[in-house]
C-alpha cells in the first residue's frame, strides 16, 4: 500500500507497519480539515502595497520574490507555468472568536493581496503577504488596515508539513536501523544501519563523551541525538528544491524551541558547583562576586539566544544566497547570465551541504558544551 | 543602503576572528599533528562563537532593510 498525495507527486513508499500507520493519520488528518470553502467575494484593499511599478520602466526587483521563497507559506508551491501557479494546498485551520475554523488554502485561489475573501461561518478571511485576517463584518467591498484583525492561525503551513514529513523520515530510518540491530545482535551493519551507526558513534564519541564526560553522557545522548538528526535532516531536506525548500531551519520560531530546549535541559540538571559559579563566584573577592552576578544570569540566556541566531541566520542566509544569484539571471534579463549565475548557485549549494551537517554539528556541540558545564564535577573548590 | 554597510562591516570582523583561528590553528596542527582533531574541535567552537556574532550583526541588517 503506497499513500499518494496529489497525483504520484510525493510518494511514500514504507515497509514498516508502524510508519505507515503513523503517516497515514498524519495524512488523514491533513485530509479531515479539507472541507474546501465556497464561494469568494472579490474585494479590493485600499493600500495595495505590491502594486506594479506606476513608471513604464520596469525594473525587477528580486527581494520580494526570495523573501517569500525564505519564508513560510500557506501552500506548498511548485512552479509557475502559462500564468497559472502549480501548488499543493495545505490546510488552514484558524481559532476565531465563534470557534475554529478550517479550509483548504486552494480557496484563496493564489490569492496573495487580499483580493479574495473566504466566507466560512459567516466570517470573511483574506490572505495578505502570506498571512491570514479576518475581516470585520462591516468591512466595506474597499477595505482599509482597520477592518482587518488577526485570528489566531493554527494552520498546517509549508514548515510544519515539511516537519511532519521529515519526522516520518526520520521514524522511518530510526526505526530500521534500530530494527536491525534488534533482529541481529551486535554485528557488523548492513544497509541503512551502516550509514548511521558511523554518525551515531560520530555524536557517541567526539561531542556527547568528549564535553559531557564519561560518566554523565549517557543520560543525555538521546536529546544529543534527535537534535543532530533533527537539524541536519532538516537542513538538507531545504535544500532540495520543490520537494524540500522549506526553509524549516531557517525559520526563527523552529530554532526559538530548539535552543530552549537546550536552555531547559542544561539549567534542569545544573548542579550545585554549575549555580554556584552563577549567583557567588567562587575564588573572587566580594565586590566582584556582586559585579559578577547579573553578567552570569545574562548569560545563561544569551548561550541558547545565540544558538538560536545561529542556526536561523546561518540556514537562511544560505538560501538568500542560493535565490539572489538565480535572481541575477531575471534582474539582467538575459539567459547568457546563466552562464555565470547557475554554476556560482551549484557552488554554492554544494557549500550548503557542508553547511548544513557544521551547523547541526555545531548545534548539538555547543549543547553538548553547556550541558557539560552545568554537570561537571570541581574537584578542587 | 546601510544595512548593506552594516552587513558588510560585522562580515570584516567575522573575517578578522575567523582568519585568526584558522591561521593559529594551522600553526598548532603544523608543531603538534598528533593533536590535529583535538585542535580542529576548538578551532570549530571558536569559529562558530565567532560567526554567531558576525551573524547577529547581519540579522540585524536584515531587519533594516
Amino acid at each position: 500500500m503506497q499513500p499518494i498525495l496529489r497525483g504520484g507527486k510525493l510518494r511514500l513508499m514504507l515497509k514498516n507497519n508502524f510508519i505507515k500507520t503513523l503517516v497515514f493519520s498524519i495524512l488523514s488528518l491533513i485530509f479531515v480539515c479539507s472541507t474546501q470553502a465556497q464561494d469568494y467575494v472579490e474585494i479590493t484593499p485600499k493600500h495595495d502595497e505590491n502594486h506594479k511599478t506606476e513608471s513604464g520602466d520596469e525594473k525587477y526587483d528580486p527581494i520580494p520574490a526570495i523573501m517569500s521563497h525564505v519564508a513560510d507559506a500557506h501552500d506548498w508551491h511548485f512552479f509557475d507555468y502559462n500564468e497559472h501557479s502549480y501548488s499543493m494546498p495545505l490546510p488552514v485551520i484558524l481559532w476565531t472568536e465563534k470557534g475554529l475554523v478550517t479550509f483548504m488554502s486552494s480557496a484563496f485561489h493564489h490569492d496573495n493581496l487580499g483580493h479574495h475573501a473566504v466566507e466560512k461561518n459567516g466570517m470573511r478571511f483574506i490572505k495578505f503577504n502570506d498571512r491570514i485576517y479576518q475581516l470585520k463584518d462591516n468591512a466595506p467591498v474597499e477595505y482599509d488596515i482597520e477592518y482587518v484583525t488577526k485570528p489566531l492561525d493554527l494552520s498546517i503551513t509549508k514548515n510544519i508539513f515539511a516537519m511532519l514529513m521529515s519526522v516520518a523520515l526520520l521514524f522511518f530510518v530510526f526505526l530500521k536501523t534500530a530494527n536491525f540491530y534488534k533482529k541481529n545482535g551486535a554485528v557488523a551493519p548492513k544497509g541503512i544501519a551502516s550509514f548511521m551507526e558511523a554518525l551515531i558513534v560520530f555524536v557517541r564519541d567526539d561531542i556527547a563523551r568528549v564535553n559531557i564526560g564519561e560518566k554523565k553522557y549517557m543520560k543525555f545522548m538521546p536529546y544529543l541525538l534527535t537534535i543532530f538528526f533533527f537539524i541536519w535532516f532538516n537542513n538538507m531536506l531545504g535544500l532540495i528544491p520543490w520537494i524540500g525548500g522549506a526553509n524549516l531551519t531557517g525559520n526563527i520560531a523552529v530554532t526559538l524551541v530548539l535552543s530552549a530546549f537546550t536552555l531547559v535541559i542544561t539549567n534542569i540538571n545544573g548542579n550545585k558547583a554549575y549555580w554556584g559559579h552563577i549567583f557567588w563566584m567562587p575564588g573572587a573577592p566580594a565586590p566582584v562576586k556582586i559585579l559578577l552576578l547579573p553578567i552570569e544570569l545574562v548569560g545563561v540566556l544569551t548561550k541558547p539566544f545565540a544558538l538560536m541566531i545561529r542556526l536561523f541566520a546561518n540556514i537562511t542566509a544560505g538560501h538568500i544566497v542560493v535565490l539572489s544569484l538565480i535572481s541575477l539571471i531575471f534582474i539582467f534579463k538575459s539567459i547568457a547570465m546563466s552562464a555565470v549565475a547557475v554554476p556560482f548557485a551549484l557552488f554554492i549549494s554544494v557549500l550548503e551541504l557542508l553547511v548544513a551537517f557544521l551547523q547541526a554539528y555545531v548545534f548539538t556541540l555547543l549543547s553538548a558544551l553547556f550541558i557539560g558545564t552545568a554537570v561537571a564535577e570541581h574537584e578542587h573548590h | 543602503m546601510y544595512a548593506a554597510i552594516g552587513a558588510g562591516l560585522s562580515v570584516i570582523g567575522a573575517g578578522i576572528g575567523i582568519g585568526r583561528i584558522g591561521g593559529s590553528a594551522m600553526d598548532a596542527i603544523a608543531r603538534q599533528p598528533e593533536a590535529t582533531a583535538k585542535i580542529q574541535t576548538v578551532m570549530i567552537i571558536a569559529a562558530a562563537l565567532v560567526e554567531g556574532v558576525a551573524l547577529f550583526g547581519v540579522v540585524v541588517s536584515l531587519m533594516g532593510l
